[in-house]
């Protein structure tokens, strides 16, 4: 009688609402996976059951990436994440360490800041700085993006690191001083193999944020073989009135892919990040 | 610290005076500090602070996309929004679409937090499932709405049609108001697991001895909630209600991927009425567009920056 009793509360207590928010959140990538899998005759007739499956085509995949430009815009993507990435990596890292171990005049006021300019939405911006961007010679290259990405990935990666160099005890990085380390040593070798976690939080964040992001790429980025994954799927994928639905929900499926993987391996590792980011402020 | 390092220094001689000053350098905190920040405020100043100003000066303009020439034309592209029906409804979706969504998201995001916070089997595997929505790109996950809300292929009006609930498609997107309530539902399935996330993070620091105590004492579920689990977290869902605020105020992808603003301009908000404006190059009106985010953007940011400071 109690273990039944015990299963009840737990069905209703997780196992239901687990359900439900698992149909709500994960009913669109299902959808995703089931259109990139049908034969175009299959997806367009209206009368059958569109959830069923009853042949399966690789089409959608190999058209994807044999016809349309989708390898090249993945290439795009990743190496301007990565060099947003490690940019924004190396400034924050810095400026986390500044902030959160020195004590110095006007230290408090810069880093209320830098947090408020996480605040600063793309959508404020995009107008004057496709301007600047094509001023210094450098729309549609990598460029454009490595360097205008750190705007919104400095802040955010600058704030958690701050909170997480917080934590080090200080007395381990004196003691280093005083048996004679220099600064530069003691920062290199003592507190920053400390701050792993929290680089490793910064990093993940930098690159999905990198990843994901869509207008700078679309206003700064968006001509010719150029394009991000999500501006070339946006763009080249939708013709006019023409739906590419099978290749569209395979490049969603792909395109997906990288960040997911980095997070499903990370995710305790960022929750914990920002946590730090958050509470330590 | 300086005069102990200095003096671990036993060589003599000229080198030893470099060295010593070089050490005293590294030693000395705000010096160093502000050289630290050089490469990153370098950055921010000339790709952020620069296009800040810059917008201000273009909506003060009548620039236009490739034409060198234009002229000051002081407030008269703000004077012209004033008087424009499609910035007004523009002004009217983009509150809506927040005041709308963050409850949802809200008190969703809270359910889901208090659900994974239990202990269960492979709850690594279902949290790293569940925060899927906020991890892809937007702009990709918007395409699997976009078909979800198809005028002919979506399989929503496929089952309710199958239900005899209805006999006709839905037109999801063609309308202002099934759109407006499309995005909606988007924009509070991708931002749902960034407050369960975030919440389920505050949820840690809930001392799990006071619930004991408080059971002890008699307190049901709602009640051990309400007095031990909330002032705990209240903070955590202050700021992360606030960030999300201003993120949905802001947002671009998920309204240009799903409705580009249409039909007939009805649905725009500000990042994507501006986009639209950019495109017929009239770029000192978009930059107008765009900047009148900004008295709402820094009325959200000064109640998050007061409530951030309240804590410390």
């Amino acid at each position: 009688m109690v273990g039944s009793n015990v299963l009840t509360q737990r069905l209703l207590k997780l196992w239901i609402p687990l359900m439900l928010y698992g149909i709500f959140l994960l009913f669109p990538f299902l959808w995703m996976l089931i259109v990139s899998l049908k034969p175009d005759q299959l997806l367009l007739d209206t009368r059958r059951n569109p959830f069923a499956l009853t042949s399966v085509t690789l089409n959608n995949y190999r058209y994807l990436l044999t016809e349309t430009e989708f390898p090249r815009w993945i290439w795009n993507t990743m190496v301007v994440t990565v060099g947003a990435t490690a940019l924004s990596l190396v400034c924050s890292i810095l400026i986390g360490y500044a902030l959160g171990r020195f004590q110095f005049r006007g230290g408090n006021t810069i880093g209320i800041a830098i947090f408020l300019l996480y605040l600063v939405p793309p959508t404020l911006l995009f107008i004057p700085l496709s301007q600047i961007v094509s001023g210094f010679k450098l729309y549609n290259s990598y460029w454009s993006l490595i360097l205008v990405y750190p705007t919104f990935l400095i802040p955010f990666a600058s704030w958690l690191l701050m909170g997480y160099f917080r934590t080090i005890s200080k007395e381990l990085e004196d003691a280093a001083l005083v048996d004679g380390a220099t600064r530069l040593r003691a920062m290199t070798q003592i507190v920053l193999p400390l701050a792993i976690p929290g680089v490793l939080s910064a990093a993940i964040f930098c690159f999905t944020l990198s990843w994901n992001e869509f207008l700078y790429a679309l206003v700064l980025m968006g001509s010719g073989n150029m394009k991000t994954v999500a501006v070339g799927v946006v763009s080249d994928l939708i013709k006019a009135d023409v739906y590419f639905w099978g290749a569209l929900m395979a490049a969603g499926i792909l395109g997906s892919v990288p960040v997911a993987v980095a997070y499903a391996f990370l995710v305790d590792n960022y929750v914990s990040g920002l946590t730090a980011g958050a509470t330590k402020g | 610290m300086s005069v102990i390092t200095a003096e671990a220094e036993p060589e003599p001689g000229r080198k030893a005076v470099v060295r010593r000053a070089k050490v005293r350098f590294w030693d000395r905190e705000a010096p160093l500090a502000y050289l630290f920040m050089i490469p990153g405020l370098l950055i921010l100043l000339l790709f952020m602070g620069y296009p800040f100003f810059l917008g201000i000066y273009l909506s003060l303009t009548d620039k236009m996309v490739g034409f060198a020439d234009f002229s000051w034309v002081g407030l008269e592209n703000y004077q012209l929004l004033l008087e424009d029906p499609v910035f007004h409804r523009t002004v009217a979706n983009t509150l809506i679409y927040s005041v709308v969504t963050v409850p949802f998201k809200l008190v969703l995001g809270l359910g889901l937090a208090l659900v994974l916070n239990q202990t269960f089997r492979f709850s690594r595997f279902v949290r790293a499932g569940l925060l899927l929505p906020w991890i892809v790109p937007t702009a990709i996950s918007s395409l699997a709405w976009l078909m979800l809300f198809d005028s002919v292929l979506s399989p929503i009006s496929w089952v309710l049609r199958e239900w005899g609930l209805i006999q006709n498609n839905i037109n999801f997107l063609g309308d202002r108001w099934n759109a407006i309530g499309a995005v909606c539902v988007a924009n509070i399935w991708r931002g749902l697991p960034f407050f369960a996330i975030s919440i389920l993070a505050g949820l840690q620091a809930v001392s799990p001895e006071l619930h004991e105590a408080a059971a002890l004492d008699g307190a049901s579920a709602w009640q051990r909630f309400l007095s031990v689990t909330l002032p705990t977290i209240r903070n955590i869902l202050l700021i992360t209600t606030l960030f999300s605020i201003i993120f949905t105020f802001s947002d671009f992808q998920l309204i240009y991927v799903l409705t580009k603003g249409g039909p007939a301009s009805s649905t725009h908000v500000f990042g994507t009425y501006a986009y639209q404006t950019m495109g017929f190059s009239a770029l000192g009106q978009a930059a107008a567009i765009a900047l009148s985010m900004l008295p709402f953007l820094a009325l959200f940011a000064g109640i998050l920056l007061r409530e951030i400071r309240k804590e410390d």
